[in-house]
């Protein structure tokens, strides 16, 4: 028998039932789909389409359609690709490392949340394997395969190859934690319906029927899952962070920056999850399964992962001074007061003194604050990499080649690119898939549910 | 071959209810095929006297061959098969070889556990669930008995299941 602590504020609000559940997270896959639907799903879909323009030219006519050059090698495509990695840290942050710590809040936002974490994570795919150029002889570049080079293989000293298999593990391992956990509702979805949605459904849903010794063999699953992805979360952001730590560039040489990038992207994933579940909650009516309650405990999450950011931020700061090395000492001069200062200091203001906000409870169990706030927060999270990437490059060791960046419409095309591939995915998702897992919800309803007025 | 096996079905809406259920009619030395529900229930396990699972043995197997193959693959094609200076390092710079050893370790374990789990449970996308009632997946747990292995119980089965806290009692033929 499972018992909460009085204490505890209910998880699920309006004395659901455990049917209530199913009817209330079923609704949304079975009716049609509504004109606030279709709009925003059109809207997705241009963006797609107007993007994929500039996707087009860039494989076609090549990467100088970029504003790349000979200093800044890096600009746009590799803060988009830690940006969009970094948002993807949320999902498999809440189902694994909650779920070990027992948090049954991340029940209602898990499923959703690691939807988002595969959509971000293949946007973020876009960038390096669109900066290959020539992306249909990928393979052979960041792959161990056999080739007619002489077998020459790929090189396992590079954090660039670590990355390929960071990233593609995170990704698979990710999909499939999330497909698991999807099984079980879409068995109650095809136990529902008739005709084409339940042979779909059915197929989906694996033969799933709800055998004790089943669900005990699937819980044993999730367990060792989460305990694999927990350090999967960890290590994917450490191994991107080495791909600038272990180069000799100023700003980029230091130790600092795993946890501090991995601080960050659970920042700004949560700060996506929040954004995408205040819109969600709306427009599906789950009020009642994603509460102020939840909202207020990710914000603290907020709180805690802005402040470690902001640590970091100062500790680089007067490391770069202590250290005695003067090009590290003028990179960091260079980011606060050289040409692109606004960008350091949009930086500083989204994520170092807007989430301090949160110590109100007012504002951190306020809606539009916090809708607000999260975009804020990803905001400065995207400078955050593209300050850390451009400033260090644009003015390093060789002042004689010192040069500034600027992107083209086509670094912008490709960007708005990821924005309609991530949304049109998610649209479809919140459509056609339960956006809250059904099964672990119906688990807490009698321990966790706010009792219906007598 | 059209085999048909009778079930008496019990249906529960509580999982608190329907753990005590199932140690009073275990008790009762009544054996029970199996119970379905529509959330994981905990200790339900236990209660039918299920060994734990050992698929953690199987992830942990699965983890160790990713390893193995990792660092394998990576010995063999930089120290072994094309040797290269790198950064003047040694052919086999061991820390090198960490981040991809680790993911595929990862990897592997996630799986290999995860196949076998599916495998196992006999979970693929043609199979036919043959729910013995479509509201398992919905909001009760039901709890299947089988009348040909419990022939000598049969008479007093409805009403032990009642006094159990079952909200219905019912029969169904199942065509194996």
């Amino acid at each position: 028998m499972q018992v909460e602590a009085s204490v505890r504020k209910p998880l699920i609000t309006g004395g659901k039932t455990v049917h209530d559940v199913t009817e209330d997270i079923c609704r949304q896959v079975e009716g049609k789909p509504t004109k606030l639907w279709k709009m925003a799903f059109t809207a997705a879909v241009g963006l797609f389409i107007i993007g994929f323009m500039a996707v087009a030219m860039t494989l076609w006519e090549g990467i100088g359609m970029w504003g790349l050059n000979k200093t800044v090698g890096w600009a746009w495509d590799i803060t988009n690709f830690v940006w969009w990695v970094g948002i993807g840290h949320a999902g498999t942050l809440i189902s694994a490392v909650l779920l070990l710590f027992r948090q049954k809040w991340r029940m209602a936002i898990n499923r959703a949340s690691e939807a988002m974490t595969i959509f971000a994570v293949i946007c973020a795919a876009m960038f390096p394997v669109l900066h290959m150029g020539r992306p249909w002889l990928g393979a052979y570049w960041a792959l161990p395969l056999p080739n007619t080079f002489g077998s020459l293989w790929v090189n396992f000293n590079s954090p660039l190859l670590w990355d390929v298999f960071a990233i593609s593990t995170y990704f698979s391992v990710s999909l499939v934690f999330w497909y698991l956990g999807l099984v079980p509702d879409f068995a109650t979805i095809r136990d529902r319906a008739t005709g084409m949605r339940r042979k779909i459904y059915g197929a989906l849903s694996l033969g799933w029927n709800g055998a004790a010794k089943t669900w005990s063999r699937y819980e044993s699953v999730s367990l060792i899952l989460a305990g694999l992805a927990t350090p999967l979360v960890l290590s994917v952001h450490t191994i991107v962070s080495f791909d600038f730590a272990t180069s000799v560039i100023p700003g980029w040489h230091t130790t600092i920056f795993p946890p501090y990038f991995v601080a960050g992207a659970i920042f700004s994933g949560f700060a996506m999850v929040l954004t995408l579940m205040i819109v969600t909650r709306a427009v599906f009516k789950l009020q009642d399964y994603i509460t102020i309650e939840h909202i207020e405990l990710m914000n603290i999450v907020i709180i805690v992962t802005g402040s470690i950011v902001g640590i970091a931020y100062i500790t680089e700061f007067f490391i770069s001074w202590y250290s005695g090395v003067e090009a590290e000492q003028y990179a960091f001069y260079n980011r606060m007061q050289g040409p692109y200062w606004w960008a350091y200091w949009s930086m500083m203001t989204c994520n170092v003194i807007s989430p301090q906000l949160f110590w109100f409870k007012k504002i951190r169990t306020s809606i539009a604050a916090t809708f607000i706030l999260s975009i804020i927060v990803n905001i400065g999270m995207w400078f955050e990499r593209f300050v850390i990437i451009v400033t260090s490059l644009h003015r390093d060791y060789l002042p004689s080649s010192w040069a500034m960046f600027s992107p083209t419409i086509y670094d912008m095309g490709v960007y708005l690119f990821t924005f309609g591939l991530f949304f049109t995915a998610f649209f479809l998702f919140a459509k056609f898939f339960p956006v809250i897992n059904m099964a672990e919800v119906k688990s807490i309803v009698k321990s966790s549910s706010e009792k219906k007025p007598a | 071959m059209s085999d048909s096996r009778n079930f008496v079905l019990g249906v529960y809406d509580d999982e608190d209810v329907l753990l005590s259920a199932v140690r009073k009619i275990r008790e009762a030395g009544v054996k029970i095929d199996e119970v379905y529900s529509p959330f994981p229930v905990h200790g339900l396990d236990d209660e039918l006297g299920y060994k734990k699972s050992r698929l953690p043995i199987a992830a942990f197997m699965f983890g160790a061959l990713g390893t193995t193959l990792a660092l394998t693959m990576q010995i063999w094609m930089l120290g072994v098969d094309w040797p290269m200076i790198i950064g003047g390092k040694n052919h086999i710079a061991a820390p090198d070889f960490v981040p991809v050893t680790f993911e595929l370790t990862v990897l592997l374990a996630a799986f290999g556990m995860v196949f076998t789990f599916l495998l196992v449970s006999d979970l693929k996308p043609w199979k036919d669930p043959k729910m013995l009632d479509l509201r398992i997946t919905d909001d009760k747990h039901v709890m299947a008995i089988d009348l040909g292995k419990n022939k000598d119980k049969a008479d007093g089965l409805e009403g032990l299941l009642k006094d159990s806290g079952a909200i219905e009692v019912n029969d169904k033929e199942v065509e194996d």
